[in-house]
């Protein structure tokens, strides 16, 4: 039932914004931060009850589940459920939709009850998204979250807007039907193999079908999950959209649009075809080096500031496709870490530029330089976003990133070496960027105010949780830790003891602490 | 013909009565309000008789009408979607200058030979039905005889059909001098003992037949007069082509083909297959090109029917519910959208430019987002009734392994959603300068108004709970 509520609480709170619109342009921001923050304290309360020091092993692999019919006559129902890793990605998700609404507080000025319906929609479709465990539903929030998206980018967005945004859509959509042709050929087959016609999860898990048949629907899957992850050769919406997306639409997008891709490959594509993504996983790992390299060297080469970040992002997620591929224990959290570190340092690094862009009207590094001088605030805070974006140990990404090559390590040699070069050059371009915005003279003779209070606000609670997680990474990894378990276990148990030997093996580095609690 | 069988045809008898009353109080006195009361009295008596004939136990009224749970399903739908029509003309009708009240007939007529086509179990119910909303939709087509465009429109419709139904006539003639009966029952069983070559002429018919009716239902390659009618047509009439004339005629495919088993046969698989294809492909892709709005809807249109043929020719038992769904999610956001249409509309010209529209959404919100819905609900995204239709569709053809076609499918509803983005993107973007001095785009009447929140209404509910439908569907209909 909570779950339910916390999902119809953000799409009510949505129309409410927009209603009020009508009467002035505060109260959607209030409105929007009140019906988030109340989703907030509640997420954090369910966190600290189901997987707090001292909370009980749950029995089942999932600590809430609701199921309601919908469509009983195509075996559609309204099922929801919570595990670790889906109370992770409901707590990012909400956390970067009230950052969302704190940084477009002064810069969204037209519309502004629309705009902040759009943004509640998109976080409560998102958390559907994450925590549906019935494929018609997913693909129902799936779908959902494209159309306010869509909205954010064109009718807020920097001046290529309706081009970004119509490329956005096509290509999201065209990965989502393949998608969709892939559920209903899993939801036939089931459903004559057994009698059973059924879109729920957990039943669909272990159908038994050919291997040629199983690649096809995995294929499916991966086309969908690979756009919004996105992974090279189908990344080419993400530059566009992201850089031309107001600041909101561009955390979201990052913060929490790739990251459904990634949670689409872990929840679903691997555990319903665990033989063909393993087949797969050579293609995939090359698909993901590939976009580690190729991003962060194309990061290297733009002038857009924006675009350099948006860059950065096909590089991160490769990693993280790689994580998900050599699906073992350490690979997986060290994933699941890069989705939650890579929101947050992504996610500022975007608010920072768009801090920029409205003081200087310009998102062109050339016409920047020594900006260092005149914000000295904000330099600051753009130094430690680059650094931890390159992997600084000490800091959240470091962590996953460190994570997913040791795992990788041991699934495919190569594919980890290769991989780390890719940290070689995001040092490349991230201290690039510093360099060529902050550093130096300030030849353009910019003087320019510098951070507000919210805008620091903002930036405190963001540089915070990634100390956080690069300190104390343990607290994020012990929720997840069942989780991961309990897919690795499906995994195993669908499939002959083929894997098993790399996934025991490097257990013992990190998992005792998971194991006192 | 006995006592039931009178009962039986009640609703179409109701039907027929009326566009009489409506003449006779029009030669009485020439009155709207009188007139256009008397046509919804009739459209709603005609609806109440539905379930008079549902108790009845012998349905096939006369060797002609059957009025089984199929016809009656369709016949209510096709009644319904016109009383939501009648209030979607009024205030159009009332705004263009000349006789208004033979629309009310003309209409009525239309629907009447609509709903005999769903119930018609014979070639002569068939033609007749045919023929009745044929010869109305050529006098409401060109309706605004002041306009060139819909008179041209009307013309070019009145002769292409013509064209068509000697093709149709042909067919059944053929089919008929093979078999022996018109009967649609006597041949389905009859039509498999045919030797091969006989079958080659039976075949032929059937071939030709499906000529006319394409050409009813503006499939590729039969689709040319499509883009000019809608355009031309006055727009709650183009509504009307879309929804009931389009429906009626596609309800008749799927009973006929069906009874007769065409899957049997690949030579008419493969050339539905090809239909359907080209419809699918050249409706999406011709539909890009457009810079009016009605032709764009014309030309998505063309597409819908196209994958309504992918559902039809899957085997599986999902096949008439998908069909059935998709029809009405479909009637519902063309009526949305064409009912924008209307309001926009003045006495001058139809609002079908794409420059119409611009900065709709900053004039009028409301109207701005009911289209926006329609539109999202033809292109098939969640929290519309298009969604669901779209999913049934697929999940029909999936049923049946029609991978192929349904990849297109797919494929042509991405492609699909370039135009209707645009029109979506024009509305939201901000009117050029001097606009600002333009007036403003005319609000919705009360009638209107009530077709618009009646369809966003219905939208939504197909789109967020379609299980009561879905559950009324095949009880109704088998």
């Amino acid at each position: 039932m909570i779950l339910t509520l916390l999902i119809i609480w953000a799409f009510v709170g949505g129309m409410l914004a927009w209603i009020s619109g009508r009467w002035s342009q505060l109260l959607p921001r209030v409105i929007s931060l009140v019906t988030l923050a109340i989703n907030m304290v509640v997420l954090i309360v369910m966190w600290v009850h189901y997987f707090g020091p001292s909370s009980p092993v749950p029995n089942g692999s999932y600590v809430i589940e609701v199921s309601h019919t919908w469509i009983p006559q195509l075996g559609i129902s309204f099922h929801l459920a919570l595990d670790g890793l889906s109370m992770l990605l409901i707590i990012l998700t909400n956390f970067l939709g009230i950052m969302s609404v704190a940084t477009s507080w002064n810069s969204i000025k037209v519309r502004v009850g629309f705009f902040h319906f759009n943004l509640l929609w998109i976080v409560a479709s998102i958390m559907g998204v994450f925590l549906a465990l019935d494929l018609f539903l997913f693909y129902f929030f799936w779908e959902m979250m494209l159309v306010p998206l869509y909205f954010l980018i064109a009718f807020w967005g920097y001046e290529k807007r309706v081009y970004a945004s119509i490329k956005f859509f096509i290509f999201t959509q065209a990965g989502g039907l393949l998608m969709l042709l892939a559920i209903l050929g899993l939801y036939f087959i089931h459903g004559r193999a057994t009698g059973v016609y059924t879109f729920n999860y957990t039943q669909l898990l272990g159908t038994h079908m050919s291997e040629s048949t199983a690649t096809l629907l995995m294929l499916g899957f991966f086309a969908a999950f690979a756009v919004k992850l996105p992974v090279v050769p189908v990344h080419t919406w993400l530059p566009d959209a992201h850089t031309q997306a107001p600041t909101a639409g561009s955390v979201n997008l990052a913060g929490l649009v790739l990251k459904v891709g990634a949670y689409g490959m872990i929840r679903f594509m691997v555990p319903l075809f665990p033989k063909a993504a393993l087949d797969f996983s050579g293609v995939a790992m090359g698909l993901a080096v590939a976009s580690i390299l190729y991003g962060a060297v194309v990061a290297f080469a733009q002038t857009d500031i924006k675009r350099l970040v948006a860059y950065t992002s096909v590089s991160h997620m490769g990693f993280v496709l790689l994580g998900i591929f050599a699906w073992n224990q350490l690979a997986l959290e060290g994933a699941i870490m890069i989705m939650l570190a890579h929101a947050i340092t992504t996610g500022a690094l975007f608010m920072l530029c768009g801090d920029l862009s409205e003081r200087m009207h310009t998102r062109d590094m050339e016409k920047m330089g020594g900006l260092w001088q005149t914000i000295p605030k904000m330099g600051a805070v753009g130094m430690f976003f680059a650094v931890a974006s390159l992997g600084l140990p000490g800091l959240g990404n470091f962590v996953g990133e460190f994570l997913v090559v040791l795992g990788t390590f041991h699934a495919n040699t190569t594919m980890a070496v290769v991989a780390t070069l890719g940290l070689i050059v995001s040092a490349v371009y991230s201290l690039w960027m510093l360099q060529v915005a902050f550093q130096g003279p300030n030849v353009h003779g910019w003087k320019l105010p510098d951070m507000s209070r919210r805008e620091a606000a903002i930036m405190g609670t963001m540089i915070a949780i990634i100390a956080w997680f690069g300190l104390y990474p343990q607290s994020v990894l012990s929720t997840a830790r069942q989780s991961v378990d309990n897919l690795q276990q499906i995994v195993t148990t669908t499939k002959p003891a083929e894997t098993q030997a790399p996934v025991d093996a490097p257990t013992l580095v990190i998992q005792d602490e998971g194991k006192t609690q | 013909m006995t006592r039931g069988g009178w009962i039986d045809i009640l609703p179409l008898i109701v039907l027929a009565a009326t566009p009489v009353a409506v003449m006779i109080a029009v030669a009485v006195r020439r009155n709207m309000t009188v007139s256009t009361a008397i046509t919804l009295i009739g459209l709603v008596a005609s609806f109440a008789m539905l379930p008079i004939v549902r108790t009845q136990d012998n349905r096939q009224a006369t060797a002609l009408i059957v009025m089984d749970n199929y016809a009656l399903f369709y016949i209510g739908l096709l009644l319904a979607s016109t009383l939501i029509l009648v209030f979607l003309s009024y205030r159009y009708l009332n705004s263009h200058p000349g006789n208004k009240d033979e629309y009310w007939i003309l209409l009525l007529l239309a629907t009447l030979g609509s709903c005999v086509l769903v119930a018609s179990t014979h070639f002569a119910s068939f033609f007749l039905g045919l023929e009745i909303l044929s010869i109305s939709l050529y006098a409401l087509v060109g309706y605004n005889r002041t306009s060139a465009i819909g008179v041209e429109a009307a013309i070019k419709y009145l002769v292409l059909a013509a064209a068509s139904t000697g093709f149709l006539l042909f067919g059944m003639a053929l089919v008929y001098g093979e078999i022996g009966s018109m009967e649609f029952g006597q041949i389905a069983s009859l039509h498999n003992a045919l030797g091969d070559g006989e079958r080659v002429f039976f075949l032929t018919g059937l071939g030709l037949m499906t000529v006319g009716i394409g050409f009813k239902l503006a499939v590729v390659p039969f689709h040319m007069w499509a883009p000019d009618v809608y355009q031309g047509a006055p727009a709650p009439v183009t509504a009307f082509i879309a929804s009931v004339s389009k429906g009626g005629v596609f309800a008749l495919l799927l009973r006929f083909f069906t009874q007769i088993n065409f899957r049997a046969d690949d030579s008419l698989f493969w050339i539905f297959f090809v239909i359907a294809v080209a419809s699918m492909l050249a409706g999406n892709l011709l539909a890009l090109m457009q810079n009016n709005v009605k032709r764009i809807l014309a030309y998505s249109s063309i597409a819908h029917f196209g994958y309504l043929l992918v559902a039809f020719m899957a085997s599986g038992n999902l096949r008439v519910t998908a069909v059935t769904l998709y029809l009405i999610a479909y009637f519902i956001a063309s009526t949305g959208c064409f009912g924008v249409i209307t309001v926009l509309s003045g006495p001058e010209r139809d609002a079908d430019r794409l420059e119409d529209y611009r900065g709709l959404f900053w004039t009028r919100p409301w109207l701005a987002a009911v289209f926006t819905g329609m539109l999202l609900s033809l292109a098939g995204i969640p929290l519309t009734a298009g969604f669901i239709g779209k999913f049934y569709l697929v999940a029909a053809g999936a049923q049946d392994s029609l991978w192929a076609l349904i990849i297109i499918l797919a494929t042509a509803s991405v492609i699909s959603l370039f135009y209707y983005i645009r029109i979506i993107v024009t509305m939201y973007s901000r009117p050029e300068g001097e606009a600002e001095t333009a007036p403003l785009p005319p609000m919705a009447s009360p009638s209107e108004g009530v077709v618009l929140v009646a369809t966003s209404l219905l939208a939504l509910w197909l789109g967020i709970y379609p299980a009561a439908l879905i559950h009324i569907i095949p009880s109704v209909i088998h």
